[in-house]
Order: structure tokens, then C-alpha cells, then sequence
């Protein structure tokens, strides 16, 4: 899923000093699952929004709505009926949610909540770790099923580096060595002699490297 | 027991602690209520296991919440007591109020006023 934080409360009321009227849009999806923008968080953030008015006696209204996705038009468009009574939208959906409602109301200025963060998986309860970059080219079946580009801080195709210690990163104590990873799981999998192997330089075109991407399947099309 | 406790107090009955949601303490405080505070079992003898342990690092996050909108920390708080302790409950009570008392009323209140 795609992971989140939201912005400290100070940030968004900087961005809605001028307005009164908000509409605030929750995103059932990744945004609901790791606790960031979905109905619970954006019946959380609307209270936050109103107390701290009503503390410095202005007033706001908050309309809450929280859709199925902000990544698909059809579910952007379930706003528009009422969308034209907001000044603004606050939107609590990742970078791309947030930018598919600027393009289908062009002439509402949309604000975000959160800061999008990473793609990964739910360790436990209320904890979230990155896995995937989306580096466009998967290396996953040379690594042991562990990603060289999300794991490691350099993402280095051949590691470890000089910083890996006690199977930590140098970067963070904390911080699993993906190339420790990637040895322990090849070794689990009796693949070590896949560990010989030089990966060749990675092509990063299907990456960001090649500009915005973009995905198209005709059979599909309309 | 025929124990006193401030007036001022308004209970809120629920089945646990662990049922008090942030969104319900923020509603509270919508409303105008100057502070809130959770009266949950002893740690460790609640009845639904992790119900009052919940409602405590929930409480937590709401103190976190609660400074950043600026009506302070101190509003909120989580206490421990049994169901034969009345009087603690009695005690918390008067103590809860004070430190209200002392804080002032919300700042929430004044604008809720204006609008009626």
C-alpha cells in the first residue's frame, strides 16, 4: 500500500488561513489502511480544525467526505454536486489522489493533509516499513525476494558496502543491512550461488529516470 | 458511601475504557466541555484484557492532539481505579476539577456562546 503521514496541524492551518469553507476529502484506500487519511482520520482532523477556530473565535466549516478512491475519476465526481459551496479542498489522500482532484476541479485550489511517503507493508498494528520503489525493472528474483533498491540506502545491485555491521546500516542502528537480508534469505533458500552473480548495471529508464510513466492497455480501452 | 463529589462532573457511562475513541474525547471538547477525563479499571484486571491499557495510549495520543490545537495537555487525563474504590473516584473527582478550575474555562466555550 501507499504509506502516509499527515502534517502537523500548525502546517494545514497555515495553508487554510484564508478560507472559511472546506471540504475535506478522506480516501477509502491505502490512506484509510495505514491510519492516515481515511474516515476515522478525517473526522479527527476536522474536530482538530474546529476547536483550534473556535479557541481563536473565527469560524470554519468543515464538510467531511471520505470517497472509495481519490485515483479514480468516477469517485472524484461524487463531489462535484456540492463541491462549488467550498473554498477549498483539503484532501487526505496520497500525492496522487490529491493531484486526480486539482485536475478534475480546475478551479478549486486543493490542499494537502499528508505527505506521501512510501510504497509498504504492515509490520504490526500501527506499524508500516518500506518495501517498493517502483523502480520500474523488478530485481526481486535475484535478491531472494528482498529489494536491493527499497532496503538498502544506496540501494547497491552487488553488497554489501563497507557500512554493513552486525547486520545493521550504517545509516541507522536501527536499520536492518538489506544485503544482510538478501544473504540471509538466499542462504534460507539454498540460492547462494546466486550471490556470486554480478547484477549488471540497472537500467533506469523504466524508472523516474525516463520522465512520469505511464501505463496503457488497449484491450481494456474504451 | 454517601461520598461528595464536584457537581461539575458529568459521567459518561461505557461498557470499558477501551470503547473511548479519540474522536469521541474531541467531540467532548467540540462541545464545549472544559476537560475530560477516563475513569478505567486497575492496569492489568481489565475485563476485556487491554481495554483500559488502550484507552491509556489513547488518551496519550489525544494530549499530543490537544497541544497542537492549543487548548492544552492538561485538559485530558486517564486514572485507574476499581469499582469498589468510590473513594478514589470521589478523590480524582475533586482533583480532575481543580486542575480544571486552575487551567480556566475552554477558550471553545466563548465561540460556541457566540454562536448561540
Amino acid at each position: 500500500m501507499i504509506v502516509a503521514n499527515r502534517k502537523s496541524l500548525g502546517e494545514i492551518l497555515e495553508m487554510l488561513k484564508p478560507y472559511r469553507k472546506v471540504l475535506l476529502l478522506g480516501c477509502n484506500e491505502c490512506v484509510t489502511v495505514c491510519a492516515v487519511g481515511g474516515e476515522r482520520e478525517v473526522g479527527v482532523l476536522a474536530s482538530e480544525l474546529r476547536l483550534s477556530r473556535a479557541r481563536e473565535g473565527q469560524e470554519i466549516e468543515v464538510r467531511e467526505q471520505t470517497l472509495e478512491r481519490q485515483c479514480d475519476y468516477e469517485y472524484i465526481d461524487q463531489v462535484r454536486p456540492f463541491v462549488g459551496e467550498y473554498e477549498v479542498i483539503l484532501s487526505m489522500a496520497c500525492g496522487a489522489g490529491i493531484q486526480y482532484v486539482a485536475e478534475r476541479y480546475r478551479d478549486k485550489l486543493v490542499l494537502p493533509a499528508v505527505n506521501t511517503t512510501f510504497l509498504g507493508v504492515t509490520l504490526e498494528q500501527g506499524v508500516w516499513s518500506e518495501r517498493c520503489q517502483g523502480c520500474g525493472e523488478c530485481v526481486l528474483h535475484l535478491t531472494g525476494g528482498v529489494c536491493p533498491i527499497a532496503r538498502c540506502a544506496k540501494s547497491l545491485l552487488n553488497g554489501p558496502c563497507g557500512g554493513s555491521s552486525n547486520g545493521k546500516c550504517e545509516v541507522d542502528k536501527e536499520l536492518d543491512c538489506g544485503w544482510q537480508l538478501i544473504i540471509d534469505r538466499l542462504r534460507e533458500l539454498g540460492q547462494m550461488d546466486r550471490y556470486e552473480e554480478i547484477i549488471p548495471v540497472k537500467d533506469w529508464s523504466p524508472a523516474r529516470d525516463g520522465g512520469p510513466r505511464k501505463r496503457v492497455r488497449e484491450d481494456l480501452r474504451l | 458511601m454517601r461520598l461528595n463529589y464536584p457537581p461539575n462532573v458529568k459521567v459518561v457511562r461505557v461498557p470499558c475504557t477501551g470503547r473511548v475513541d479519540v474522536l469521541l474525547i474531541l467531540r467532548a471538547f467540540e462541545s464545549g466541555v472544559d476537560g475530560v477525563y477516563l475513569a478505567g479499571c486497575l492496569e492489568g484486571e481489565c475485563h476485556f484484557l487491554r481495554g483500559n491499557l488502550r484507552a491509556k495510549k489513547r488518551v496519550e495520543y489525544v494530549k499530543a492532539l490537544l497541544e497542537e490545537v492549543g487548548l492544552g495537555a492538561g485538559r485530558i487525563e486517564m486514572y485507574n481505579m476499581s469499582s469498589a474504590q468510590g473513594q478514589r473516584f470521589a478523590e480524582v473527582a475533586r482533583e480532575m476539577t481543580e486542575r480544571i478550575r486552575a487551567l480556566g474555562p475552554s477558550p471553545v466555550k466563548k465561540s460556541l456562546k457566540r454562536e448561540l
